[in-house]
C-alpha cells in the first residue's frame, strides 16, 4: 500500500480547540498532534467530545475557538482540499441501507473518481471478508459487517489519513478484534489512522492515545506510559462473594477506591508509598476478619482503565 | 464512472427500491386523471330527453321517432309547452330537451326555416357538449335525409346552466391537474429525498468527499426531473385518448414549459429541505408551501378572476398559476410563444432566482 | 408454587425456558434454547449481534410469540399470558428509557401510573430513588439535562419502580464512563441481593464476570451456560472474553458472520 507523505509536519495538529453546543461545552481547549503513520486512539465514554472532535477534523463542523490542521491544511479554510484526502467513517452507520455492498462501494469510489476494481489491492484484506455478501443490501448486514463495509468505502479512494469515529461501538467482541487486526494491517502499510472508541481495552492497540472526558484531555501519551503513570499500589482482590467483599472493603480504614473489575475487585490505598505486598497482606487479613471466606489480594499493574478512572476525579468511594 | 453518474445511479436505485415512492410516482398521475376525469361522466348513453311538441305532425313525429330509435336518447315525456322544463331539469328527470317551433312541419313544407330549440343541462359541462353535439348531428342527418328541396331546419342550441363556476368546459382541468401532479413530484418528493439523506446520516458521508453542492443536489434532483417529464407526457396522452381533451398547440412547447415549471418546483423543494433535516417537516413544508397554493390559487379548481383581490395578488407568486395559464393557452387555445412570452418569462425569472437560492442555501457543513 | 418452578437448588425459577424456538420464514433466529434463572440471580445473556439474543429476550418479555418450545417467566407462560408477564417484569432498553423533556419526578410518576402504583406510593418511591442517586438538586430538571451515566442509573431505578421479581437490561452501560458503569453494577448487585433477578445483555466482556451465571448464544443456540468460573475452567480459558472469541469463531476460521 502507498505510504502517507512523510513530512516533518504532523498529520494532525490541534490547538486549543473549543466547541460549544448551546450551554454545554463539547470540546474545552483540546491540544494534541498526531504523527504521520501513527495509529492514534481517542479514548473516552459518551459525551467526551469524540464525535465533535472528529467532525471538526473531517471539516464537517467549524470550531468556536482554536485551530485544527490536518495534513498541513486548515480544516476551515482548506475544506475542499481536505475532503479529497481524508477517509472518514462517521459515528453511526452512514452508508445506504437499500444499496448492496457492491453498489455502496462502487458509489463511493465513483464519487472520488475511481472504481473498486482499480483500488482492489488496497481494500482486498477487508473486502475479502465481505465478498460473500457483495449483493446483500447493506441494511441487512450485521453490525460488524457494516463497519467493515464502511471501512472499505472510506479506504477506496486512497486517503492519506483515516478518521474513524467509534467504528467498534455496538459491535460484538469478536468483530471488534477483527476490526483492530485490519487497522493494524493498514497501519503497517504506512497509513495514518485516528480512531475513537469508548472501549478502554482497545487503547492498548494504539501507538499513542488521548484520554477524553467531558471535552477535556485527561492524558496524552503511549498506552504504556499512561498505565505506567498510575500512582500507588493497586490490588486485585478475589473473593467468593464479591459484592459482600466490595462493601466490606469500603469500610476499611485505608481504602481509597474499591471498584469491581471483571472477576476481581481493584483496590487502591490512600497510602501511596506503602509497598504493595504489605497492603495486600493487610487487606487479606481484614477481609478474613469479616468472615468472607477464602480471599486473595495480589498487587497488579494498572491498566488504562484504572488510570482513566483515577484521572476522572469522580466521587471516590471511600468511607473514611 | 464520474461522480455525477454515480450519484444518478444511486438515486435511481433509491427510487426503484423504495416501493412507496415508486407507487406514488407511477400511480399518482394515472389515479388522478382517472378520478378527476371519470367524475365527469362522458358517456353518451341513455340520455333522457323531453320533447316539447305543441303541434305534432308528420314531420315532428318523424324526427321524434328518429330520436327514439337512435339508441342514445330515451324520450321521457312529450309536453305541449315548455313551462315545466325548468322544474324537470332541476329535479334531474331529464338532461336534454328538444323544443319544436309551432307549426314546424308546415313551415318546412313551405320552404321556410323552422326552429328547433335544443336545451342541454350544463351541470356537467363535459358531457353536456357531447350530448349536444350528438343531438345536433342526429337532427342534421335527419334533415339532410328529407327532401333537400324543402326549407332548412335551424337548430338553436341553448345550454341551461345550474352550477358551474367557470362556465367553461372542464377541458380546463387537465392543465391544472398537470401542475398539481408535477408539484407533488418535483417539490414534495425532492424535499423528502433530500431530507431523507440528512436524516439517515448518509449526508455526512457525502459531505466528506470532493462532491460539490451542485453535484449532490443535481444528482438527487435530476431523476425527479425526468420522472416529471414522463408524468406530464403520460397525463397529456391519457387526457387525449381517454377524455378527448384537445392539444391544439405545439406539444414541444408544452413540454418545454413543463420543464421550466418542473425546475421551479424542484428549486422550491430544495429550498424547503435546506431548512430542515427532518423528513416530516419537509413534507409539511412542501404540502403547505407548494401543494396547497397550487391546488387553491393556480386557477386549477377555483377561477382566479372570482377571488378576492388579496388572494389574486398572492396568486401572482404561485408558479403553478403561470403554468396553468400557459398550458391552457397551448392546449385549448392553440396559441404559441408569441402570446405566452409574459408568463414564460415570469417562470424563467422564478427558476433562475429560486435555483440560485437553492444551491446557495445548501450547507457544505453539518450545521 | 408448582414443583416445575423450583429449580434444583430449591429456589423458585423466575425464567424457565425449554426448547424455546422462533422462526421467521425459513430463518431460525432462536433454535431451541433451554435455560433457567433463579430468584436473586444476576444472569448474563451474551452473544454476538445476530446470534438471536434480541429475539430471545423479546419472547421472554412477552413481545414476541415463540414458534415452538415453551417458557415461563415469573411463573407465567410467555405464549398465553404475555400481557401478565409484561405487567410483572421490569425492562430497561438501551435505545429508550426515559422521556427527555419530562423531569425526573414526572418520569417516575408516569411509570408509576403505568404500573398501577398509588400516588402516595409513587411519591415515597420517588423520594427514595432521588436520595439513593443523590439527584435532589436535579429532581425537577428535564432528564435531557442529565449526563448519560445518570440517565442510565435513573432508568434502572425506574425499571425497578414497581418492584418486579425480574428485570431485563439491554446493554445498560453502553457508552457510559468506566466509573459510572461500575456504580451501575453495584446497583445491580444491590437489587439482586434484595431478591430481584436480573437478566442483562452486554458487549463488555468484563461485565460478564460480574454475573452469577452467563449464557453465550451462537447462531440461535446456547453454546455455553454456567458460572464464569466454571466455564473458564471447563474450556481452559482465563476470561469470558477468550471463551466468547473461541465460540463465536470456531477454529479461528472466519465463519460467515451475519
Amino acid at each position: 500500500m502507498a505510504s502517507a507523505p512523510r513530512s516533518a509536519e504532523a498529520a494532525v495538529e490541534v490547538r486549543d480547540l473549543t466547541r460549544r453546543y448551546g450551554p454545554s461545552i463539547a470540546l474545552d481547549g483540546i491540544t494534541l498532534s498526531v504523527r504521520a503513520g501513527e495509529l492514534f486512539g481517542v479514548i473516552g465514554p459518551d459525551g467526551a467530545g469524540k464525535t465533535t472532535l472528529f467532525r471538526v477534523l473531517a471539516t464537517l463542523i467549524v470550531p468556536d475557538g482554536g485551530t485544527a490542521r490536518v495534513l498541513g491544511r486548515d480544516v476551515v479554510g482548506d475544506l475542499w482540499d481536505l475532503r479529497r484526502r481524508v477517509g472518514y467513517m462517521a459515528g453511526r452507520f452512514s452508508l445506504y441501507p437499500d444499496l448492496s455492498v457492491a453498489e455502496n462501494l462502487c458509489f463511493f469510489a465513483a464519487v472520488f473518481g475511481t472504481t473498486p476494481e482499480r483500488e482492489y489491492e488496497r481494500i482486498a484484506p477487508i473486502y475479502d471478508q465481505l465478498a460473500a455478501f457483495r449483493d446483500r443490501r447493506a441494511g441487512a448486514l450485521s453490525g460488524g459487517m457494516k463497519q467493515k463495509l464502511a471501512l472499505c468505502c472510506a479506504l477506496v479512494h486512497r486517503p492519506e489519513i483515516l478518521l474513524l469515529d467509534e467504528p467498534t461501538t455496538g459491535v460484538d467482541a469478536v468483530s471488534r478484534r477483527e476490526f483492530w487486526d485490519l487497522l493494524a494491517r493498514l497501519k503497517a502499510g504506512g497509513l495514518t489512522i485516528l480512531v475513537s472508541t469508548p472501549y478502554m481495552d482497545e487503547a492498548d492497540r494504539c501507538d499513542r492515545i488521548a484520554l477524553l472526558q467531558r471535552g477535556r484531555l485527561l492524558g496524552l501519551d503511549t498506552p504504556a506510559a499512561i498505565s505506567g503513570a498510575f500512582a500507588g499500589p493497586l490490588l486485585a482482590v478475589r473473593a467468593r462473594d464479591r459484592y459482600a467483599a466490595l462493601l466490606a472493603l469500603r469500610d476499611y480504614a485505608h481504602a481509597r477506591t474499591v471498584y469491581p473489575f471483571g472477576a476481581t475487585l481493584h483496590y487502591t490505598d490512600d497510602r501511596p508509598d506503602m509497598p504493595a505486598d504489605r497492603v495486600a497482606a493487610e487487606v487479606t487479613a481484614f477481609l478474613k476478619t469479616r468472615g468472607l471466606g477464602p480471599v486473595s489480594a495480589e498487587p497488579i499493574a494498572a491498566s488504562i482503565e484504572d488510570e482513566f478512572m483515577a484521572r476522572m476525579g469522580a466521587p471516590e468511594y471511600a468511607s473514611a | 464512472m464520474s461522480a455525477l453518474t454515480g450519484l444518478l445511479r444511486k438515486e435511481a436505485y433509491h427510487i426503484l427500491r423504495d416501493r412507496r415512492t415508486l407507487a406514488v410516482i407511477v400511480l399518482l398521475p394515472v389515479v388522478q386523471v382517472v378520478l378527476f376525469g371519470f367524475a365527469i361522466r362522458t358517456d353518451v348513453r341513455d340520455v333522457r330527453i323531453i320533447v316539447v311538441d305543441p303541434l305534432p305532425d308528420a314531420t315532428t313525429l318523424s324526427l321524434r321517432a328518429r330520436l327514439a330509435a337512435s339508441g342514445v336518447f330515451r324520450v321521457v315525456t312529450v309536453l305541449p309547452g315548455a313551462d315545466e322544463l325548468d322544474g324537470i331539469f332541476q329535479r334531474g328527470e331529464a338532461t336534454e330537451a328538444i323544443v319544436f317551433e309551432p307549426r314546424f312541419g308546415e313551415r318546412l313544407a313551405q320552404g321556410l326555416p323552422a326552429r328547433i330549440q335544443l336545451i342541454t343541462d350544463g351541470t356537467d359541462p363535459n358531457s353536456a357538449s357531447v350530448r349536444q353535439n350528438y343531438a345536433m348531428a342526429l337532427i342534421g342527418a335527419w334533415d339532410r335525409e328529407r327532401s333537400p328541396a324543402r326549407g332548412a331546419v335551424r337548430i338553436e342550441p341553448r345550454t341551461r346552466l345550474r352550477f358551474n363556476p367557470t362556465a367553461e368546459s372542464s377541458n380546463l382541468f387537465v392543465p391544472g391537474l398537470m401542475a398539481f401532479v408535477l408539484t407533488i413530484i418535483s417539490s414534495l418528493m425532492t424535499a423528502i429525498s433530500l431530507t431523507r439523506e440528512k436524516e439517515s446520516g448518509t449526508m455526512e458521508a457525502l459531505l466528506v468527499s470532493p462532491l460539490r453542492p451542485w453535484q449532490i443536489i443535481g444528482g438527487k434532483v435530476a431523476p425527479y426531473l425526468a420522472i416529471g417529464l414522463v408524468s406530464m407526457t403520460a397525463i397529456v396522452v391519457e387526457a387525449r385518448l381517454v377524455f378527448h381533451v384537445p392539444l391544439r398547440g405545439s406539444y414541444l412547447l408544452l413540454l418545454a414549459e413543463g420543464l421550466l415549471f418542473i425546475l421551479v418546483s424542484l428549486a422550491l423543494g430544495m429550498l424547503i429541505s435546506a431548512r430542515t433535516s427532518s423528513q416530516r417537516v419537509a413534507m409539511l413544508g412542501a404540502l403547505v408551501g407548494t401543494m396547497l397554493p397550487t391546488l387553491l390559487l393556480s386557477g386549477f379548481i377555483f377561477p382566479i378572476e372570482s377571488m378576492p383581490r388579496l388572494l389574486r395578488w398572492v396568486s401572482y407568486i404561485v408558479p403553478a398559476r403561470w403554468f396553468v395559464t400557459i398550458a391552457r393557452g397551448i392546449m385549448l387555445k392553440g396559441i404559441g410563444i408569441v402570446y405566452l412570452w409574459e408568463p414564460t418569462l415570469i417562470l424563467i425569472g422564478m427558476a433562475a432566482v429560486l435555483l440560485t437560492l437553492a444551491v446557495r442555501s445548501f450547507d457544505v457543513r453539518l450545521e | 408454587m408448582t414443583p416445575e418452578h423450583v429449580s434444583a437448588h430449591g429456589m423458585e425459577r423466575v425464567i424457565d425456558a425449554r426448547g424455546l424456538t422462533r422462526r421467521f420464514g425459513h430463518f431460525t433466529a432462536v433454535d431451541g434454547i433451554t435455560f433457567d434463572v433463579a430468584a436473586g440471580e444476576v444472569f448474563g445473556f451474551l452473544g454476538a449481534n445476530g446470534a438471536g439474543k434480541t429475539t430471545a429476550i423479546r419472547m421472554l418479555t412477552g413481545l414476541l410469540a415463540p414458534s415452538s418450545g415453551h417458557a415461563t417467566v415469573v411463573g407465567l407462560d410467555v405464549a398465553t399470558q404475555s400481557e401478565a408477564v409484561k405487567r410483572r417484569i421490569g425492562y430497561m432498553s438501551q435505545r429508550f428509557s426515559l422521556y427527555e423533556d419530562l423531569t425526573i419526578r414526572e418520569n417516575i410518576r408516569l411509570y408509576g401510573g403505568i404500573y398501577g402504583l398509588s400516588s402516595a406510593e409513587v411519591r415515597r418511591r420517588t423520594d427514595r430513588i432521588v436520595a439513593r442517586l443523590e439527584l435532589e438538586s436535579a429532581a425537577d430538571e428535564a432528564v435531557r439535562a442529565l449526563p448519560l451515566g445518570w440517565r442510565q442509573k435513573l432508568a434502572f431505578a425506574v425499571a425497578l419502580l414497581h418492584e418486579p421479581p425480574l428485570v431485563f437490561l439491554d446493554e445498560p452501560t453502553s457508552g457510559v464512563d468506566p466509573i459510572t458503569r461500575r456504580q451501575f453494577w453495584e446497583m445491580i448487585y444491590e437489587a439482586a441481593r434484595g431478591g430481584t433477578s436480573v437478566l442483562v445483555t452486554t458487549h463488555y466482556m468484563d461485565e460478564a464476570e460480574y454475573c452469577d451465571r452467563v449464557s453465550i448464544m451462537v447462531a440461535g443456540r446456547i453454546a455455553a451456560l454456567g458460572s464464569p468460573v466454571e466455564l473458564e475452567r471447563e474450556h481452559g480459558v482465563k476470561t469470558i472474553d477468550e471463551l466468547f472469541v473461541r465460540l463465536a469463531r470456531p477454529d479461528g476460521a472466519r465463519a460467515a458472520a451475519s
